[in-house]
């Protein structure tokens, strides 16, 4: 149903510039109001957020640890200095891996029940399939993004613009030549897409606004593909419009066609969706306290910015008037040995 | 006990496969067996003195009803109370944020592999205080709830996090998991201060908390019984090892403050672990005290509020400072030293007097380092250190009747990262070590399922279904090699893997590590023991104490 949902929705959003650009004419609306607009929705939506996360406080050094810490005798026990860091640097790296190898991600394992011979057995094995479809899609994605500066800078920088469009489309099938970013995107995402429908677990935690963004992006995918290889769409015309954009010289050529407007609307859906949705992931993890401190809170003085000073202990005097008496009687030192005379007799 | 399933009908009865109705649709049970009692009002209106305004109003209360007698306002507080932490701890309003529900976190949760229920999935556990935070907190959830799984607080909701949230031992294993680090121990912390707001609680964790406040430790041992219980076990080591051990109890002027969990002084089979602190140090000529004023490790408020965790915590300095000792030596305990670990400089360092120093071994000269802010050192450091400088004479053939395998405790694997240091001390002490599967242990280790408050009876299908993981691997080790003795390094574990492995693995029982460093250490030349710690016979004196009557039944 949540599918179904998300479904219906990225429908309308193709309908819409469908219809406003070949029914309405409203192509400056399309081609330029439209993507500024979300761009600047992005922009302010993705800063507030980082900062609403950087203004709220981090009181304790919580990292989780994965492998041995570094220890008095850093020989003996030799420390995992990727998943325990103990400075900045192995820190660092820790998140380098994380977010560029989704490393947490690849140690996934999955559980099973069996029935053994006389006793149950629980057994868990490697499960990198999650990882594999993840990482095939960001980086897909990602390169879509770099290729797409072509449009926005001019001249166009070798790197890193051309030297991916070489690399991407080194197996030179088709013509125009197929990227392997692109099939990888759409790989990526069907693949997610499957297993969120598939798999009974995650189809049971998933909400239209898990489906919608991934179908969106799919959607964005077809339609880039669209005109590259079907429509052909008149790429010198729209590199004028985008370069446009980022001049603020804004030009809509006639000659660019309906589904570049799709293209781009469905784009601009997805900026001005991002900051409001859980795909500010994409910022988020390097801000993740259990990652990026590094484990040295035994070593090291750190200042949680509202602790409460007033807070102490049950103070010793208090606790030794109470339990004064016996404890005079069982012959532990006292502070103060009023305290371990018996009340009467104190009185008397 | 009687009414809990036998262990393979439990296990046929775990389903993977989530209900057909959604997860905000489907009913909560609340059945007895399903929560822990709710605390003692006397205990709430004590801690209420002590620390005001973080309690709600003390009452009687019980869960299976439908009235739960919260306060008139207590939605407002705890919606007041979820925004204020948002602002303290950027972990929480982060993890209601970014979590897109991967499911990578979904089967590492030991209390869904051993009950299938899917809001025990560690990212619907999450769910259930991320769809408030959505529906209370965004715009987008308070427009499009239906689609963003977002929902107002209402008091089935909150009714559902007591359950929920009393049902994650705040192990992290889930954390390691996932990409982005999302700590569902982190959530069920704040669940936990927000539920405490207006009273919901349980006694399990509230009478501890109390407890540690006035007598010092979890149980409300006084100081005078405390001295009997030590005093007890100085006369059992004597029967043991047939010398007379020092036990110094709140005496100034000692290099050294000893704190362990009181787990440890008053149960087996901590208490035998207590005997090997004690033998070790006595071997030593340690110049160390105990104190009944600081005589807890554990900190049971780390289950409730960071209040009451830096309140409790307080105290290893207080009592470092009255008796004049340069540094702490820590006993094994699992969150006791989460909390030493991740917390207690930040909390309380500022308190520390100017007399204490970074940790050093009076023994082998070394400095403790990793500890120079906290001055606080683990027992397992200080022992693998001895080793390593030949400072104990061992005859791990003593051990030679035991095939231990070693449980890590969630907290100091995944919240500090010893992992080596009691396996080194347990490979010197005894000849027969063998590991549980990698998936098992180390920072893949699993719960014992009693942690942060969770190890009483009145749970205990609930506690033994989330020791099925755990219960499995020991089982592994048992029939492949014969492993009858569980090692751990907490005293939670110790008080819940007899339970769990008489069920899932019998034939095992569970022990500390300085148990075995005590039946190993050879206190003089030529000294033969006929008996181990816990006064059984060791192999080759069976005979001998066939023959052997209590003494105390030949007086009688």
């Amino acid at each position: 149903m949540n599918a179904l949902y998300s479904l219906l929705f990225v429908f309308l959003l193709v309908l819409i510039p469908l219809f406003g650009v070949d029914a309405a004419h409203m192509r400056t609306f399309f081609g330029v109001c439209i993507p500024t607009t979300a761009f600047i929705i992005f922009i302010i939506g993705f800063v507030y957020k980082v900062v609403t996360w950087g203004r709220s406080a981090v009181p304790f050094r919580i990292p989780t640890t994965g492998g041995q810490f570094q220890s008095f005798d850093p020989e003996l026990f030799k420390q995992n200095k990727l998943d325990c860091p103990q400075t900045g640097a192995q820190t660092f790296f820790r998140m380098v891996l994380e977010v560029f190898a989704f490393r947490s991600l690849f140690r996934n394992t999955q559980v099973s029940l069996h029935q053994g011979k006389d006793h149950p057995v629980v057994a868990y094995k490697s499960s990198k399939w999650l990882w594999l479809f993840a990482i095939t899609f960001h980086y897909s994605f990602f390169i879509i993004a770099l290729r797409h500066l072509r449009l926005f800078l001019e001249p166009i920088p070798f790197l890193p613009v051309g030297a991916i469009e070489f690399v991407d489309g080194i197996l030179q099938i088709g013509a125009p030549v197929m990227y392997l970013s692109d099939a990888g995107l759409v790989a990526g995402v069907l693949l997610l897409l499957g297993r969120r429908l598939v798999l009974p677990r995650i189809n049971y935690i998933s909400y239209v606004s898990d489906y919608f963004p991934l179908l969106l992006i799919l959607s964005v995918a077809l339609s880039g593909i669209y005109m590259r290889y079907y429509a052909k769409v008149d790429i010198i015309a729209i590199k004028e419009l985008t370069m446009g954009l980022v001049t603020f010289h804004y030009v809509v050529p006639e000659s660019i066609s309906a589904s570049f407007f799709v293209h781009v609307f469905l784009v601009s859906t997805l900026m001005a969706y991002f900051p409001f949705s859980k795909l500010m992931h994409m910022p988020g993890v390097f801000l993740s306290p259990t990652r990026n401190l590094p484990n040295d809170s035994r070593a090291k003085h750190h200042v949680n910015p509202w602790n409460d000073p007033n807070i102490k202990a049950h103070a010793y005097a208090d606790y030794e008037k109470e339990f004064g008496v016996p404890m005079a009687e069982a012959g532990l030192p006292l502070d103060n040995p009023e305290n371990g005379v018996p009340k009467d007799e104190a009185e008397a | 006990m009687s009414d809990i399933p036998k262990a393979d009908e439990l296990f046929k009865s775990i389903d993977y496969n989530p209900p057909l109705t959604g997860w905000m649709e489907t009913p909560v049970d609340f059945s007895p067996g399903h929560w822990c009692y709710p605390a003692k009002p006397e205990k709430i209106a004590y801690m209420d003195k002590k620390l005001p305004g973080l309690w709600g109003e003390p009452r009687q209360w019980v869960p299976s009803d439908v009235d739960w007698k919260l306060p008139a306002n207590w939605k407002e507080t705890v919606v007041n109370g979820f925004r204020e932490r948002l602002k303290k701890f950027r972990s929480l309003q982060l993890f209601m944020d970014i979590c897109v529900r991967c499911g990578a976190c979904a089967d590492k949760c030991h209390y869904f592999i051993g009950s299938g229920d899917p809001k025990n999935m560690p990212v619907l556990r999450a769910e259930l205080m991320r769809s408030v935070y959505r529906g209370e907190f965004t715009v987008a959830g308070k427009i499009l709830s239906k689609f963003t799984g977002s929902r107002v607080m209402e008091e089935d909701v909150l009714k559902e996090w007591f359950i929920y949230f009393y049902q994650c031992t705040q192990c992290r294993r889930c954390s390691l998991f996932c990409p982005y680090g999302i700590d569902t121990a982190e959530m069920t912390m704040m669940a936990r201060e927000l539920m405490h707001l207006v009273g919901l609680n349980t006694n399990w964790i509230m009478e501890p908390v109390s407890n540690c406040n006035i007598t010092g430790n979890h149980l409300g041992i006084q100081p005078h019984a405390f001295k009997d219980i030590v005093d007890f076990m100085v006369d059992d080591i004597e029967e043991v090892t047939g010398r007379r051990v020092k036990a110094p109890l709140n005496e100034k002027g000692h290099e050294i403050l000893f704190i362990t969990p009181s787990g440890d002084v008053f149960a087996d089979p901590g208490i035998y672990t207590f005997m090997g602190y004690l033998l070790l140090f006595d071997y030593l000529d340690l110049d160390y005290t105990l104190s009944t004023y600081a005589s807890e490790g554990g900190n049971f408020g780390s289950f409730t509020n960071n209040e009451s965790m830096k309140k409790l915590n307080a105290k290893m300095y207080a009592e470092a400072e009255r008796l004049g000792c340069k540094w702490i030596l820590g006993g094994e305990c699992g969150h006791m030293w989460r909390v030493i670990h991740q917390y207690m400089d930040t909390m309380n360092g500022d308190t520390q007097w100017s007399g204490m120093t970074t940790p050093k071994s009076p023994i082998t000269g070394t400095v403790f380092n990793t500890a120079a802010a906290t001055k606080m050192l683990h027992i397992t450091e200080f022992t693998a250190d001895l080793i390593k400088h030949n400072k104990l004479k061992l005859d791990p053939s003593r051990n030679d009747h035991l095939r231990v395998t070693f449980h890590d405790s969630c907290n100091p694997a995944r919240g500090m990262g010893l992992l080596e240091e009691p396996r080194y001390v347990l490979k010197h002490v005894c000849n027969n070590f063998f590991e549980m599967p990698p998936a098992t242990i180390r920072e893949q280790t699993f719960c014992c399922a009693g942690g942060s408050g969770l190890n009483t009876d009145e749970i205990m299908e609930i506690r033994l279904r989330g020791g099925l993981p755990r219960g499995n691997a020991l089982r592994y080790v048992q029939e492949q090699h014969g492993v009858n003795l569980m090692a751990c390094i907490c005293a939670i574990d110790r008080a819940t893997l007899i339970p769990l492995a008489d069920y899932w693995a019998p034939g095992v029982t569970i022990s500390g590590t300085h148990e075995l460093v005590a039946n190993a250490l050879v206190l003089e030349e030529g000294e033969v023991r006929t008996m181990d710690m816990r006064q059984e016979p060791l192999p080759g004196f069976e005979d001998e104490d066939d023959d052997w009557t209590p003494p105390t039944k030949e007086d009688a």
